[in-house]
């Protein structure tokens, strides 16, 4: 088992994050002290008035009100919701007001029922369900502006440690940006329910070194070599309907509807989390995607044995 | 006290069986009456069988939940379970009980014989129920007689465009649609019904500023229920069009926008949240002062703070909508908006303490609910400023600390409102009172079991818990509260099945009540229980806010303190 990664809003490593982690220490704060003032009035009054009366036929005094005291309790409450608004709009400028640098790294991120196509327009990389962005420190900022989109369903952006949630909508353009202040894996997941398998619908970010990060880059722009020894299962594979629905750069599957598998290897998971990607899970996903993720809409290739053995001996190539 | 003769026949009184002439008269006589007493209490009923069954879904979905990677529930009827579970809720429970005891009080509190138009209210009630069962008949009919049968899965606020044809193709869809569009047209019946009534019905004396708050809540959401049902049976029907007629609003593979139904769809669902909600208050604002034994502190206040929550709560829809991308300005407008409505609602909670304070309380039932819903309803909108500072909302809405706020609200504040009141207006119905023990049973587990689900809820949102998701990963760390939230389910499941119980037995062994078993002071306990159908016979002096206080001490009446 993978060690426990919880994607707490307060544990964040990102400069949005960070903000927002900021404010929501305020907020509690302020609520936490009302909640005491409030609650500590209320416990008071019930079990002082509580008590069983001396006189429990003679009612009470009657006290209709007074101005002075509910004007107190109105407009009190309005300063502190006056204060909490001006806060609360220095962040939201804060954090959408950022403008892009001119070295930022651009993404975009596609939205699909049920996983991610992460794009870098300006490296020519397309891969699936997995952003590698490089670390920020602070001599060299590095900030990544990813554009969201959707060509099915409403999904929302959501890796917690990173930013916060920003919905990816059909016939919209949306935009987040990520300044990761530490290496390392981040997960989060769809936040808007998109129908069968939204809770299978896994992000991962990776924040590398610069290096690494460059090395990454150089590594998913060149296609896989050509290995002599899977010849039978690169044939079925762009004999078969693969190539209608996937990518395999330098051959001539170039279907869009499915994750590009020219680096399929170097990713860790199968159906945006459905399996860890290793060539036993393969092999099962191309039988029956529908064994990992009823739904998916990848479907079941009938392949026998023998033809399964070959496509994933090849699969496992694209790394 | 009361000045009706308890010897008048009362032909049409809530009778047990055996006293008519069979079980098919007594049917054919509740389905035919048009007595808003009669069909109040048939809303009320409608709305606890639904409770019932909401509340089974919501088991069941906690069950699949207990533990990461369970298969007990499959992905397609997860998503079913949450849809019906928050359209029953909202449309099936809420409404019904809301505008149920509105049917039920309303004439009574101001002295009239009935509602305004007793056939439409009848309507009503009709076409909702029908709405309720259309909404279930999905099951078989979803897609299709020949087909499997289906139920929708589209979530309680049917995102476009996961709800055109392309994505949910069959019926389900059109079920949900249709079900709700029709309920709609019953509850905006009954809502134009309360207005008349109020308008025009109330007895010589009671004028606007001397009508029980709970009237004026009824008044206020029935006036807000007019201006948000109508855009959404709207939205509904643009939707409708889309899928039979190939039109496109919010068909995005055709050009037409996802967000404008977000639009559409939260004008009517927030303010429909205070909809719910403010009758709740008016629930509050009847039963503190009588268990208090002292008059409601700030009666105007009050009132003024019920309409500004009806008045903002129109321009606070969008805050559902933080993430979608709206841009800096919008998102600032709707959070202070929403922010807002945290001062009228203060007002109350200050309010009520208020008239609390200084009281000879008496720990009852319904003031044991209504104590807890003060202390949970001040969470609830704790957390509801939390959500309105629109850059926490970006990490916390659609995960589960949303969850856990919203049934803080409409379990922790509205459903402890609910309880209260049918505790407290029960012998009134009845004639005979709720078992106190039994009750107090009810209220204790109900209070620990609501509390060890829905506080343990919160945490898995702050630590990246996305709702709507039929299962999830071991290693994230959200198995331990995700136990803990379904340890308190088997708690409330007894609470509630001690209330039925409750409700059954007392209803034929019950403690008889008497007119005014609670010394309460507004006009309903001048009239015997059950009342009359003609509801009063003679109605004492409306000359202040509480007339049977003046009644009760000549030497001290309400009118010159107003």
């Amino acid at each position: 088992m993978t060690p426990v990664q919880t994607p707490s809003i307060f544990a964040p490593v990102s400069t949005p994050a960070f903000a927002i982690r900021e404010l929501s220490f305020f907020v509690l704060g302020l609520t936490a002290v009302i909640f005491v003032i409030v609650a500590g009035f209320a416990i008071y009054t019930l079990i002082r008035f509580g008590r069983r009366p001396a006189n429990p036929d003679l009612e009470p005094a009657q006290v209709y009100g007074s101005k002075q005291i509910e004007l107190a309790w109105t407009v009190v409450p309005f300063l502190i919701v006056v204060v909490l608004f001006l806060v609360t709009a220095r962040y939201v400028w804060g954090i959408e007001r950022r403008a892009q640098p001119p070295d930022a790294l651009e993404i975009t991120l596609v939205g699909n029922q049920w996983w991610w196509e992460v794009r870098y327009p300006k490296l020519g990389i397309v891969t699936a369900n997995e952003i590698h962005v490089p670390v920020s420190d602070a001599s060299t900022p590095a900030l990544t502006f990813i554009t969201l989109q959707s060509v099915d369903v409403a999904h929302s952006f959501w890796v917690p440690q990173l930013a916060g949630k920003m919905d990816v909508i059909p016939n919209k353009t949306n935009r987040v940006w990520i300044e990761p202040r530490r290496v390392g894996t981040y997960v989060g997941q769809c936040a808007e329910y998109c129908g069968l398998q939204h809770a299978l619908m896994l992000l991962v970010v990776v924040v590398h070194p610069k290096d690494e990060f460059q090395a990454w880059v150089a590594a998913q722009q060149t296609p896989p070599a050509e290995q002599g020894t899977v010849t039978a299962g690169r044939q079925l594979f762009s004999s078969l309907a693969c190539i209608n629905c996937h990518t395999v750069r330098g051959t001539r599957s170039n279907g869009v509807f499915g994750p590009d598998l020219t680096h399929l290897m170097s990713r860790s998971t199968l159906g945006a989390g459905a399996a860890r990607n290793t060539p036993e899970n393969l092999r099962a996903w191309v039988k029956d995607p529908g064994a990992f993720k009823t739904g998916a809409l990848m479907p079941a290739m009938k392949l026998d044995d023998t033809q399964l053995d070959q496509l994933v001996a090849y699969l496992v190539t694209l790394r | 006290m009361s000045s009706v003769p308890t010897a008048v026949p009362a032909p049409h009184d809530i009778a047990p069986a055996s006293e008519s002439s069979g079980v098919l008269a007594t049917l054919h006589e509740w389905v035919v009456t048009v007595d808003h007493k009669r069909l109040g209490v048939m809303y009320v009923v409608t709305g606890l069988v639904f409770l019932v069954i909401g509340g089974l879904e919501a088991t069941l979905m906690r069950l699949q939940l207990t533990l990461p990677g369970l298969t007990f529930v499959p992905a397609e009827t997860f998503n079913r379970l949450f849809t019906l579970h928050g359209t029953t809720m909202v449309f099936l429970v809420g409404i019904p009980i809301i505008f149920g005891f509105g049917n039920y009080l309303v004439p009574l509190m101001i002295g009239a014989r009935d509602l305004a138009f007793p056939r439409l209210n009848a309507f009503g009630f009709w076409v909702l129920l029908f709405g309720g069962v259309l909404l279930y008949f999905s099951f078989i009919g979803g897609d299709g007689l020949y087909g499997a049968g289906s139920a929708p899965a589209v979530g309680w606020f049917a995102y476009a465009p996961l709800s055109e044809r392309a994505f949910t193709p069959g019926n389900a869809t059109d079920y949900w649609n249709l079900s709700i569009l029709i309920t709609g047209f019953g509850t905006v019946a009954t809502a134009i019904n309360l207005i008349a009534t109020i308008a025009t019905m109330r007895a010589p004396g009671m004028t606007l500023g001397r009508m029980p708050i709970y009237v004026w809540t009824m008044l206020t959401v029935s006036a807000m229920t007019l201006l948000i049902l109508p855009p959404l049976s709207a939205a509904q029907i643009m939707l409708l069009l889309d899928r039979f007629l190939g039109a496109h609003y919010f068909d995005t593979q055709a050009g037409g926008s996802a967000i404008i139904w977000q639009h559409f769809f939260w004008f009517f669902g927030h303010p429909e949240v205070y909809v719910l909600m403010v009758p709740g208050f008016g629930f509050v604002s009847e039963i503190i002062p009588v268990f208090s034994r002292k008059v409601i502190f700030g009666y105007a206040s009050l009132v003024a703070a019920t309409v500004a929550i009806g008045a903002v709560s129109f321009s606070t829809w969008a805050h559902h909508m933080f993430t979608v991308g709206m841009g800096g300005t919008l998102n600032s407008f709707f959070a202070a908006s929403t922010m807002l409505v945290a001062v009228p609602t203060g007002v109350k909670i200050f309010n009520w303490l208020g008239t609390l304070y200084g009281g000879k309380l008496r720990f009852r039932t319904p003031l044991l609910f209504c104590c807890a819903f003060l202390f949970q309803f001040l969470c609830a909108g704790l957390t509801g400023i939390m959500l309105a500072v629109a850059p926490f909302d970006w990490q916390l809405t659609d995960s589960y600390f949303v969850v856990a706020h919203f049934h803080f609200v409409l379990v922790g504040a509205l459903l402890f409102t609910i309880f209260a009141a049918l505790y407290y207006w029960f012998p009134k119905v009845t004639g005979r009172m709720l078992s106190e023990r039994l009750g107090r049973w009810h209220f204790w587990l109900f209070v620990i079991g609501f509390n060890v689900t829905f506080l343990t809820m919160h945490i898995p949102g702050f630590l990246g818990m996305p709702r709507r998701i039929y299962t999830y990963p071991a290693d994230r760390g959200w198995d331990l509260l995700n136990l803990v939230t379904t340890a308190g389910v088997p708690l409330q499941a007894v609470a509630v099945l001690i209330f039925a119980f409750n409700l059954v037995y007392s209803l034929r062994h019950g403690e008889v009540a008497g007119d005014n078993p609670w010394e309460a002071w507004t006009l309903e306990w001048a009239t015997s229980s059950p009342p009359p159908a003609y509801n009063f016979a003679t109605l004492p002096g409306v000359t202040s806010r509480r007339p049977l206080w003046d009644v009760q001490h000549p030497d001290d009446p309400d009118g010159p303190h107003e």
